[in-house]
């Protein structure tokens, strides 16, 4: 029996409507992700947990050509930057790998996708972006 | 910071060089620094080897073959910046009066390829968000954005460098090469093409550090080391050496390098208008732009149009990586800050021959490594 297991648990949840784990200190506002114990801004411990938007823009983005060390999945693929509207930047994959098929500034949907299949038939899925719909040609 | 002078630099070469060790290079290069110095056994008090990927006790396997142990022996890690880590180290050690000389080296073998760094989770390999050129990709692109930086502009510092390279012996590639064929190469991660990344490769660098002392007779001034600054990252920046999951919508987070450059200016009670010559980052084309801006040798914003006006290359008014830089040299991690000190140290000399920067009196060095650490160190004399 396979299963689809998450890339690292408590990173995001699955489902039809996926979300970014993340947290918020109650000291200086600041919104976190991953999950943090203590504020990385301002050093205070405690940040609450919340489940951040799964909507944002693009900021940044590349496509990366060749498998990086420890990295099983298909090549080229998607890597990005998302802001989202609680004042963060994510890091994170995208399932577009044609950097010229993307816009600065384009809106960006959370989706969960499959990485690759690990050796006991598992599914492994991670988090990434897509574009909220797609850009007409210049 | 004064009273802190260079007396003796040595280098092994950086390239690949197959069955020499790690520690064969090490020696080459401590015993050229040393020897340069004339500095023998019992003639410095403590060590400090730069290094990341070297292992247990690098440090003391180089001392060791030489005969030249008891003293302390220290291995810093600092990602790319480990030598200036150990630079300084030592020279805080000297004038607070622990010591009055001291080795510092750096040495390092890379395995080819993309840098596999045991920073990232494995979960962040698996996840592919481990790759370094994606990372230095995103910041290429962002130049693009706020810089106006055109890939045109990044084959360019591809090809200043490696032109300066070309007559230096100890990089590995000395040849020139051409916009065209830098844009001809693969495309590793959109905006940046094989020829835009420097190769993780192999070599060592050695100075030995000492007091200040009165000069005697006609001797010519030492090099004198004016500051020397390791900072780490402030939280925020998500595209920083420190390759958090997230940051801030801030842009107004300064860099390690920012803070570093301050702190090293003031030290040493200089400004970026009196900088001569300067060897900074450039792991990739981006990365020396971004290094302009940064420490200061432009505006923000102004890196395009500083490489545009020719500065930045020999026979321009600020040269930087006359050596050829990391894309000419290639990059041994532990010991690429120190391979720069080394250039700076025979340019401030008047040494450096075809690639001499004329009058050259005051240098600056740049690295920044994972972590994130940004080393920026002050040269004149």
């Amino acid at each position: 029996m396979t299963a689809r297991v998450m890339v690292r648990d408590g990173l995001f949840t699955d489902g039809d409507v996926p979300a970014l784990l993340g947290s918020r200190c109650p000291a200086c506002g600041a919104s976190h992700f991953p999950r943090h114990d203590t504020c990385p801004y301002c050093a205070t411990d405690g940040p609450l947990p919340t489940q951040l938007s799964g909507t944002g823009t693009l900021w940044a983005w590349t496509a990366v050509t060749s498998a990086p060390p420890g990295y099983q999945g298909p090549v080229p693929y998607g890597v990005g930057v998302v802001e989202l509207p609680e004042g963060i930047r994510v890091i994170t994959h995208l399932t577009v790998s044609d950097p010229a098929a993307l816009v600065l500034g384009q809106p960006m949907q959370l989706h969960v996708v499959p990485l690759h299949t690990d050796a006991d038939g598992n599914e492994v899925v991670t988090f990434s972006f897509a574009p909220v719909a797609p850009v007409a040609a210049p | 910071m004064s009273g802190v002078v260079i007396a003796g630099v040595g280098m092994h070469p950086f390239g690949r060089f197959e069955g020499v060790s790690t520690t064969d290079m090490g020696v080459h290069a401590v015993r050229a620094a040393l020897r340069e110095a004339g500095v023998g056994k019992g003639g410095f008090q403590a060590a400090f080897c730069g290094t990341a990927y070297g292992g247990v006790a690098t440090g003391h396997k180089v001392l060791s073959r030489l005969g030249l142990t008891g003293m302390p022996i220290v291995d810093v890690e600092a990602g790319c910046a480990s030598g200036g880590a150990a630079l300084m180290l030592a020279a805080g050690a000297i004038r607070a009066g622990q010591y009055d000389t001291v080795l510092v080296f750096g040495v390092e073998k890379m395995p080819k390829g993309i840098i596999r760094s045991s920073f990232f989770e494995p979960w962040q390999e698996e996840a592919g968000l481990a790759a370094t050129p994606s990372f230095f990709a995103l910041r290429a692109q962002r130049l693009t954005v706020t810089s106006g930086v055109t890939k045109e502009h990044l084959a360019q510092v591809v090809v200043k460098n490696r032109r300066h390279g070309a007559s230096n012996t100890d990089a590995m590639y000395q040849k020139e090469i051409s916009a065209e064929d830098v844009l001809a190469s693969r495309v590793v991660c959109e905006p940046l093409h094989l020829f835009m990344l420097c190769s993780p490769n192999e070599g060592a660098a050695a100075v030995v550090l000492t007091r200040e002392g009165p000069r005697t007779g006609a001797s010519p001034a030492p090099v004198t080391l004016a500051g020397a600054v390791l900072r780490s990252h402030l939280p925020g920046a998500v595209l920083s050496e420190s390759t958090p999951l997230s940051g801030l919508t801030d842009d107004d987070v300064p860099s390690p390098t920012t803070l570093a450059a301050t702190a090293a200016f003031e030290e040493a009670d200089l400004g970026p208008s009196d900088l001569d010559v300067v060897e900074c980052q450039d792991t990739d084309a981006a990365r020396e732009l971004m290094s302009y801006e940064e420490i200061g040798l432009c505006e923000p914003g102004g890196s395009a149009e500083l490489l545009d006006s020719g500065a930045t290359a020999l026979g321009g008014r600020l040269p930087v990586n006359p050596s050829g830089g990391l894309l000419s040299k290639g990059e041994p991690l532990g010991a690429s800050a120190l391979g720069q000190v080394v250039e700076l140290v025979r340019q401030l000399r008047g040494e450096c021959g075809s690639r001499q920067v004329e009058g050259a009196r005051v240098a600056l060095s740049h690295t920044v490594g994972r972590g994130a650490n940004a080393g920026v160190v002050i040269l004149t004399r």
